[in-house]
């Protein structure tokens, strides 16, 4: 409370007359402070420089592998730079501070800002000052033949807003600008609303998708390999289900994608199953979640025929590796094969499992490493066998892509051989079993979402655009007219031409405006009456009514 | 067509920085004429205070201004050379741009070599309009023929990209309409950065320093005029950032399937975006000096730049398209 104490020397003058509370003081101080400009700015400053972190360390909702890289890399910063969130910056408690000061400034200064134009768009443009001399244009004409009534006309028809007193006229001009302005600072207000209803309200997930009717994908959360779910959202995810049927996908010579298409058949929750298509940047809209496309890629369909004659079938999604060519690789794993069928009985060092690597285009010639195109010009699938315990009974559920090397290195699952494949082709292994590879799959990456606030965050952005123009391109004016009667003009002033009064004009830029001159000239000139030739033709009956 | 967009693009180097040449030689000559007039304006005043103070301009002062006004006069030659060059370098850099996306069967927005000879157009293009409405504000040219120079230099020597089609997720209409306004804001937002540099050089100067950077602003436009060109250049392309941001978030909801997901592109077009609207708040509060304010419009620059060059070379993310 020290700033309490420092008070009562810079107030000792107030404190007989009223006696404020001291803490209701220090609030009432320090609201004004955080709803001042000056505080605002800092503010504003204060989150570009808290955005940067965020852009320069990895973050988990973009990039989570840099993150566990950069533990990896750094152990010690890493810790240290967790403990303060930097690696999820941006929802950090620094930001986090950062952004609700500033809105909460924000919300304190729109309020009264609210409030002071609500009642000026009610009030009446102010009465004509005494000395028009003083402001910044300043004219004196010959009276229009309407007098009074005639200039309020020429100021009302180019929409400013009129009133007339006695022999005055006052009119204002560009309440728009702070109209827009207000929709601007609440529309941003709005943004965080929509943001905050998307993090609440909101769920994703992502995972592959195979074609085909056996792979057929329901919206449960224990289909998606990630899901995250906002803080609000109950365990029923909205029922739908798809199927892929067809991937189409295009790729240039170099092996650039250029099309992407997925044609998928889709079972909404007691509607028929229809079938839709989606794309890159189409996404599939359903009945609360979209449906939107990242990736593909292949999945080898290969089969394996055990000591025991029976055939199983696997067509895991092989990962690419990243360049243009889709090299990806993959595991096929077995884990019940050679279970005798009349006991029952399972061997755990009889578990296969086969480390793939998939060439779509493979080269002419080998090393078979690196495919050539994306496309399956000449599919090549090199298998590494291996037999033993996959090391599974620890619970990890099926779909593995990558082989347990511990199991390897402590002798529990053996190297038996390598082969590669073409489609169609088989492979006998050491103990006569076979596997084959039969071809393959398109499997596409999904990302389904729901995002309740994205309606408001699309109003609120057509909010803060045209707010924005209304508060940066509008000007607000003044313009005063006052009718003078002929002894009272200044002779030196101008030869009247028609009648024998004057008016004396005004004018005032309320904001700064390079144009108003101009303005001013114009607007003098068509309350004398030489108006351009178009508008005369226009106006014919306002004359006629004056006079 | 696309070694003919290669060469205009050389021609149009060469074109600004013939354009540059000349406003130096504006320039020079300028400060050759500064050494007599303290005399004429003493002169201009005496006359002044007679009372005929319009005819100043047009009359033929004593022997001292002969020769000085000879070298105005060819001073403002060069001045109105190097502008015709900077509109002929802008004919030939547009046909490049167009050449260029002939060639590409798009628009020539793809990569940083594209984007940046983009920017710089709109930038020429803009300054040309500014020129044209506010002709007294020539003298800026040098600093803007340079500027340009540097860009379409660097991106010629350092950035130049074969041309390539667009991978699918840019295949978009938002494609067209965000890249299309963040260029264009882009190119303003430069436009603007120049004359808030030589704000604050010639403001210093008004100051009376004599130093080094300062003495550069001694035939600049008056300070004032150049802030006020300032802030209506930032004033012009703030709304249009905002609303090329705003698609671009609508294209990423779209094709990535969020709005806004802080990859590093994103984040720094949102840290320029809160400097650009620090300007603006700044130039609205009288209590803040108006150095700051011109400072505020630089950074904000720094970061576009930072957010075109930096974010490309050193990080990733879903932008990284845009290869260098
Ligand atoms: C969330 C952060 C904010 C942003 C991004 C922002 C942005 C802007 C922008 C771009 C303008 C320019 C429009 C114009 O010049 O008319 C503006 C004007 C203005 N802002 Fe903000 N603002 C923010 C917060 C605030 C706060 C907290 C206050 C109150 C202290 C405030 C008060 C004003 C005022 C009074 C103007 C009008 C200035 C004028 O033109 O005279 N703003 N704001």
């Amino acid at each position: 409370m020290t700033a309490v104490d420092d008070r009562p020397a810079g107030t000792p003058a107030e404190a007989p007359r009223r006696r404020p509370n001291p803490l209701l003081a220090l609030a009432r101080n320090s609201w004004r402070q955080l709803t001042s400009m000056r505080t605002a700015l800092v503010l504003l400053f204060l989150l570009a420089v808290a955005a940067i972190p965020g852009s320069v360390l990895p973050q988990r909702g973009v990039n989570p592998e840099d993150v566990r890289d950069f533990f990896t890399e750094h152990p010690d910063l890493a810790v240290w730079l967790d403990r303060v969130g930097a690696f999820e910056a941006f929802s950090s408690v620094w930001f986090s501070a950062i952004y609700l000061l500033l809105f909460t400034s924000l919300i304190g200064c729109i309020t009264p800002r609210l409030v002071d134009h609500v009642r000026a768009l009610r009030a009446r443009p102010p009465a004509v000052p005494k000395r028009l001399g003083r402001l910044p244009q300043h004219t004196v004409a010959p009276a229009p033949d309407g007098g009074v009534a005639a200039v309020a006309e020429v100021l009302r028809r180019r929409r400013w807003r009129v009133v007339v007193r006695g022999d005055e006229v006052s009119a204002e001009k560009g309440y728009l600008k702070e109209t827009g302005n207000l929709i601007f600072h609440t529309s941003m207000v709005l943004v965080l609303l929509g943001v905050a209803l998307g993090s609440w309200y909101g769920w994703q997930g992502n995972r592959l998708l195979v074609a085909g009717a056996d792979h057929v994908f329901c919206n449960t959360r224990q289909q998606y390999a990630e899901v995250k779910l906002g803080p609000r959202v109950g365990d029923d995810l909205p029922r739908f289900c798809l199927q892929l049927d067809e991937f189409d996908a295009r790729f240039l010579p170099t092996g650039q994608p250029a099309f992407y298409n997925a044609k998928v058949t889709v079972d909404e929750d007691g509607d028929p199953p229809r079938t839709a298509e989606f794309s890159v940047n189409s996404p599939l809209r359903l009945d609360g979640a979209n449906v939107y496309l990242l990736g593909h890629g292949y999945a080898p369909v290969i089969r394996y025929t055990d000591r025991f004659g029976r055939s199983q079938t696997s067509a895991v999604p092989f990962l690419s590796n990243g360049d243009l060519g889709l090299t990806s690789e993959g595991l096929a794993a077995f884990p019940d094969a050679n279970v005798d069928p009349a006991t029952g009985e399972r061997k755990p060092d009889l578990q296969m499992a086969f480390d793939g690597l998939y060439l779509p285009t493979a080269p002419q010639e080998p090393p078979f490493t690196r495919s050539e195109h994306p496309t399956e010009e000449n599919p090549l699938l090199g298998l590494v066998a291996y037999r033993g315990n996959l090391g599974l009974d620890g619970g990890i559920p099926g779909s593995v892509y990558q082989l347990d090397q511990r199991q390897v290195r402590n002798g529990r699952l053996t190297e038996i051989g390598a082969k590669e494949l073409r489609p169609g082709e088989s492979w006998t292994l050491d103990d006569g079993t076979t596997v084959e590879f039969l071809g393959s799959e398109p499997y596409i990456v999904l990302s389904v979402r729901y995002d309740p606030g994205t309606t408001l965050l699309l109003i609120s952005s057509v909010g803060l655009v045209l707010g924005l123009m209304g508060s940066l391109f509008v000007r607000r004016r003044r313009v005063f007219v006052r009718l003078l009667s002929a002894d009272a003009a200044d002779p030196a002033a101008g030869s009247p031409t028609r009648g024998s009064s004057l008016i004396e004009v005004g004018g005032l830029p309320r904001t700064e405006h390079p144009g108003f001159a101009e303005e001013f000239a114009q607007l003098v000139a068509a309350m004398r009456g030489d108006r351009p030739a178009d508008e005369v033709d226009g106006v014919p009956d306002a004359r006629e009514g004056a006079k | 067509m696309s070694a003919l967009s290669d060469q205009l693009v050389s021609i149009t180097t060469m074109v600004y920085l013939l354009a540059m040449i000349g406003h130096a030689v504006e320039y020079a000559l300028g400060n050759s004429r500064a050494v007599t007039a303290p005399a004429r304006e003493l002169v201009g005043a005496a006359v002044g205070a007679g009372g005929v103070a319009v005819a100043e301009r047009d009359t033929p002062v004593a022997d001292p201004a002969g020769p000085a006004q000879r070298t105005t006069r060819r001073a403002e030659l060069a001045g109105r050379i190097a502008v015709g060059l900077t509109a002929l370098g802008a004919v030939l850099h547009l046909a490049g741009l167009v050449t260029r996306g002939i060639a590409a069967e798009r628009m020539p927005w793809g990569n940083m070599y594209e984007f940046v000879l983009t920017v710089s157009f709109i930038g020429v293009a803009a300054w040309l309009v500014v020129l044209v409405k506010v002709p007294s504000l020539r003298r800026l040219g040098l600093f803007m023929t340079l500027v340009m120079v540097l860009l379409v230099a660097t991106a010629e020597l350092v950035l130049y990209t074969p041309i390539v089609p667009l991978v699918p997720a840019l295949d978009s209409y938002w494609f067209v309409v965000h890249v299309s306004t963040i260029v264009f804001a882009s190119g303003l937002f430069l436009l603007g950065a120049v004359p808030a540099v030589a704000y604050l050089m010639r403001a210093g100067y008004e100051r009376g320093k004599r130093s080094f950077p300062y003495t550069l602003a001694k035939r600049l436009p008056a300070a004032a005029s150049m802030e006020r060109l300032t802030f209506v250049l930032h004033a012009f392309a703030f709304p249009i950032f905002t609303f090329a941001v705003l698609a671009g978030a609508v294209w990423a909801e779209a094709a990535w399937g969020r709005p806004w997901g802080w990859d590093p592109k994103e984040t720094w077009s949102f840290i320029s975006w809160v400097i650009y609207a620090g300007y603006l708040h700044a130039r609205a509060t009288p209590s803040v000096k108006r150095n700051l304010v011109a400072w505020l419009a630089i950074l904000g620059f720094a970061t576009m730049l930072m957010n075109l060059f930096g974010v490309n070379i050193f990080f990733t993310g879903l932008h990284s398209y845009a290869d260098v």
